[in-house]
């Protein structure tokens, strides 16, 4: 069968299960979109800027665990895609981006909309390809799903010249991808998994850091079998989060920067570390010279380049994080850890995370903790990076698996509408939060118009408080409260919502925050809440940077005087 | 052992020498030297990285490297039994009254003089990177015009393949 290449691509997309795409077309692409209508299948969402649709795409392969694709014209195009590709990239989450190129005549030639994207993109993808003729667009589709989506996943991009789709080609879907180069380790060494499972039964006080591997590989089932039969608190990294249901007794919730006290102090003071599917992030960490100063640490993670990168480590599991914990989980006997999770207990106790109930002002916890009390914790949070990410990580309690959407690693501000549109769009059932910060959400904004088009029923909570929150916290912290370019004047958000076509309603008083939650679930579309918050608010607990995890600074307002006992459980 | 010497089969494709060396950048991995050809595998080509140990995770490297998609093989070989080869071309100014003594001097080395001019000789020279380091440093005093180096290509003794 001869086809075009822009039909080839379609065909392909559609071999490979494709249901939605978020793109937005110009001058090389033309020939794609024009064939676009043969493939009722593959539904297409129009974003308003190419980074909103490599966040969506994004967002809507971590909700899913399919591929998400985005598509974007040559040039400018290409190059909007480059934070959401990045994005995908450092958070593990597989993307293909398709973008256009100019005639193949034409490369090399500084041409209009010509740019090197492949170029641009080497460090930031898993790989990527140009595309110079059309009977190889069948292969590379099929390798880019296979390698985005396998081992550990990320963005793959295609770069296809405007000739090449015109191009007619034979068209026949290869069966089986052959890539000498790419075979990524999915069991776990028998050995090292008996080395690890007699740690575990050695260990008087250990800990499991749950990372976003857990979620990618589905592994839930497993770890909440590993914590319950081996007694060991699980602490997760922000990616980590909703890997393990936070209302467990054995779960301590998030560590590092912004993680609770107890679950810091537990890393601090273990003896013990079970990571799973986690990169000790610097966030996570804390100083790392100083992280867990008695611990020895079993790493499981599918990329063997992150065991030994950045902590060392006594017994690397390469693999599958779900292979690896079903036959760990077998070796292991049942234990208790009465005395450390005695201490650990106390440490919760002791340093509860903190909403000032008092204040007059709605406090920004407040509304995130409000936001999952009406949700009863059964809906997808999205955030971007900034206090709302902190607070939205701390205050929401995730009892469903795979059900925090965040920008982690890349740390992008913007990411919550676009990601919220995308996880909405994979997961129609669910309730879908975005929660934004006033600065970040202005980012993406014009994203709005994409929710109001495709009727994508998000519900937007934007915690407002008037300043680029987190900057003006290093500011007020480190600074000498020197709050340069930091504060913000925005827009009227519910006129500029209801200007696309999106209802929505400003909240001052604190006696509205839980009707105005509540309306927001009530409508049937997409929805705005602008929160007017607390403006000086700051995140804690907080590990300051170059602090170990246990020189973490409480909530100065809470009265209870933290007292560091650095190396009171080693005797335990 | 500081200098590590790191072999890597990859596809002879283009941009994976861009794909490697924008991987090293990014990485801040201190490289003493790349050298890359084609290799006994149609299609495939042999990279020979010289990396140095003291200020390099060359573990980090070994992983990163293998991440590539097109990098099919990276092997550490340093603790192997190898044979490391250099070429060098070296330009040296010459006179008809230095022209014995240089030739004194590449008799010496084994190498070979390969291009004589009213003044100036290239030499050529093969062998570890110490051999030419020092045949360069006697023909210094002669002046030194032009020097272009391969940097290390290496590969394990015997019949051993590296694992």
């Amino acid at each position: 069968m001869k086809l075009n290449g822009a039909r080839i691509l379609c065909e392909s997309l559609v071999k490979e299960g494709v249901e939605v795409i978020f793109g937005f077309p110009g001058g090389s692409v033309l020939p794609l979109y024009d064939v676009l209508p043969r493939y009722p299948q593959l539904r297409h969402i129009l974003v308003r800027h190419e980074q909103g649709a490599a966040h969506a795409a994004d967002a809507y392969a971590r909700v899913t665990g399919k591929v998400g694709v985005c598509v974007a014209t040559s040039g400018p195009g290409a190059c909007n895609l480059v934070t959401g590709i990045a994005n995908a990239h450092l958070d593990s989450s597989p993307v293909v981006a398709i973008t256009g190129q100019v005639a193949r005549p034409f490369i090399g030639k500084d041409a209009f909309q010509e740019i090197d994207i492949t170029g641009i993109t080497v460090p930031i993808t898993k790989h990527n390809y140009l595309v110079l003729k059309a009977d190889e667009i069948a292969m590379v589709v099929k390798e880019a799903f296979h390698i985005a989506g396998t081992g550990r996943p990320g963005p793959v991009l295609l770069d296809i010249p405007r000739d090449v789709f015109i191009e007619e080609a034979t068209f026949e879907y290869p069966e089986k991808v052959e890539l000498h180069g790419y075979k990524p380790t999915l069991r776990g060494h028998a050995v090292q998994i008996k080395k690890a499972a007699k740690l575990i039964a050695e260990s008087k006080r250990p800990v499991i850091l749950a990372g976003r591997g857990v979620i990618i590989s589905g592994a839930y089932e497993e770890l909440r079998g590993l914590a319950e039969k081996a007694q060991i608190p699980v602490i997760t990294t922000l990616l980590g989060i909703s890997s393990f249901p936070e209302d467990h007794e054995l779960s301590l919730g998030m560590m590092g920067m912004h993680g609770t006290a107890y679950a810091n102090l537990a890393v601090d003071g273990s003896d013990l570390i079970i990571s799973i599917g986690m990169r000790f992030d610097d966030r996570a960490t804390g100083r790392v010279s100083g992280f867990a100063p008695h611990a020895q640490v079993i790493h499981i993670d599918v990329d063997p380049a992150e065991i030994g990168k950045n902590v060392r480590v006594t017994v690397p599991i390469v693999g599958d994080v779900k292979n690896i914990l079903r036959t760990l989980n077998k070796q292991l006997e049942a234990q208790k850890h009465l005395a450390w999770i005695g201490q650990v207990e106390e440490w919760r106790r002791a340093h509860p995370l903190h909403i000032d109930h008092d204040a007059d002002k709605i406090q920004p916890q407040y509304v995130v903790s409000k936001i999952c009390e009406v949700t009863r914790g059964n809906a997808i949070i999205t955030t971007g990076v900034g206090q709302n990410q902190m607070w939205a990580a701390q205050h929401f309690c995730y009892r469903k698996p795979n059900s925090f959407v965040s920008s982690g690693g890349l740390g992008t501000m913007g990411f919550e509408l676009p990601a919220a549109i995308g996880a909405k769009v994979g997961r129609p059932d669910e309730t879908v939060w975005a929660i934004a910060g006033d600065g970040g959400f202005q980012m993406t904004i014009q994203e709005l118009g994409t929710a109001v088009q495709d009727n994508v029923a998000v519900k937007i909570a934007i915690l407002n408080n008037g300043y680029l929150g987190m900057v003006r916290q290093w500011q007020d912290l480190f600074y000498e409260r020197r709050y340069v370019a930091t504060p913000l004047s925005s827009p009227d958000f519910v006129k500029v919502a209801e200007a696309y076509g999106m209802p929505g309603i400003r909240v001052t008083d604190k006696s509205k925050v839980v009707s105005a939650i509540k309306k927001a679930m009530k409508h049937k579309g997409p929805f705005l809440i602008d929160f007017v918050v607390e403006p000086e608010e700051n995140v804690y607990p907080m590990v300051a940077p170059g602090c170990t995890l246990a020189e973490i600074l409480d909530d100065p307002r809470k009265k209870v005087e933290f007292k560091l006992k650095p190396r009171a459980t080693s005797n335990l | 052992m500081t200098k590590h010497t790191i072999v890597a089969l990859v596809e002879d494709r283009p941009g994976v020498l861009n794909r490697v060396a924008s991987l090293i950048r990014r990485r801040s991995f201190n490289i003493e030297s790349i050298a890359v050809g084609h290799s006994e595998q149609p299609g495939l080509s042999r990279m020979t990285i010289v990396v140095d140990g003291a200020t390099t995770a060359v573990e980090q490297v070994r992983k990163q490297l293998d991440k590539l998609i097109e990098v099919i093989k990276v092997t550490d070989i340093t603790e192997g039994r190898i044979i490391a080869r250099e070429l060098a071309l070296i330009k040296v100014h010459a006179t008809p009254s230095t022209r014995s003594e240089i030739i004194q001097i590449v008799d010496i080395f084994r190498a070979k003089i390969v291009d004589v001019a009213a003044d100036s000789m290239i030499i050529e020279a093969t062998g570890d990177e110490e051999k030419i380091d020092s045949l360069y440093s006697l023909l210094k005093k002669f002046g030194i015009k032009e020097l272009a180096r391969t940097g290390r290509i290496a590969l394990l003794r015997g019949g051993t393949v590296p694992e």
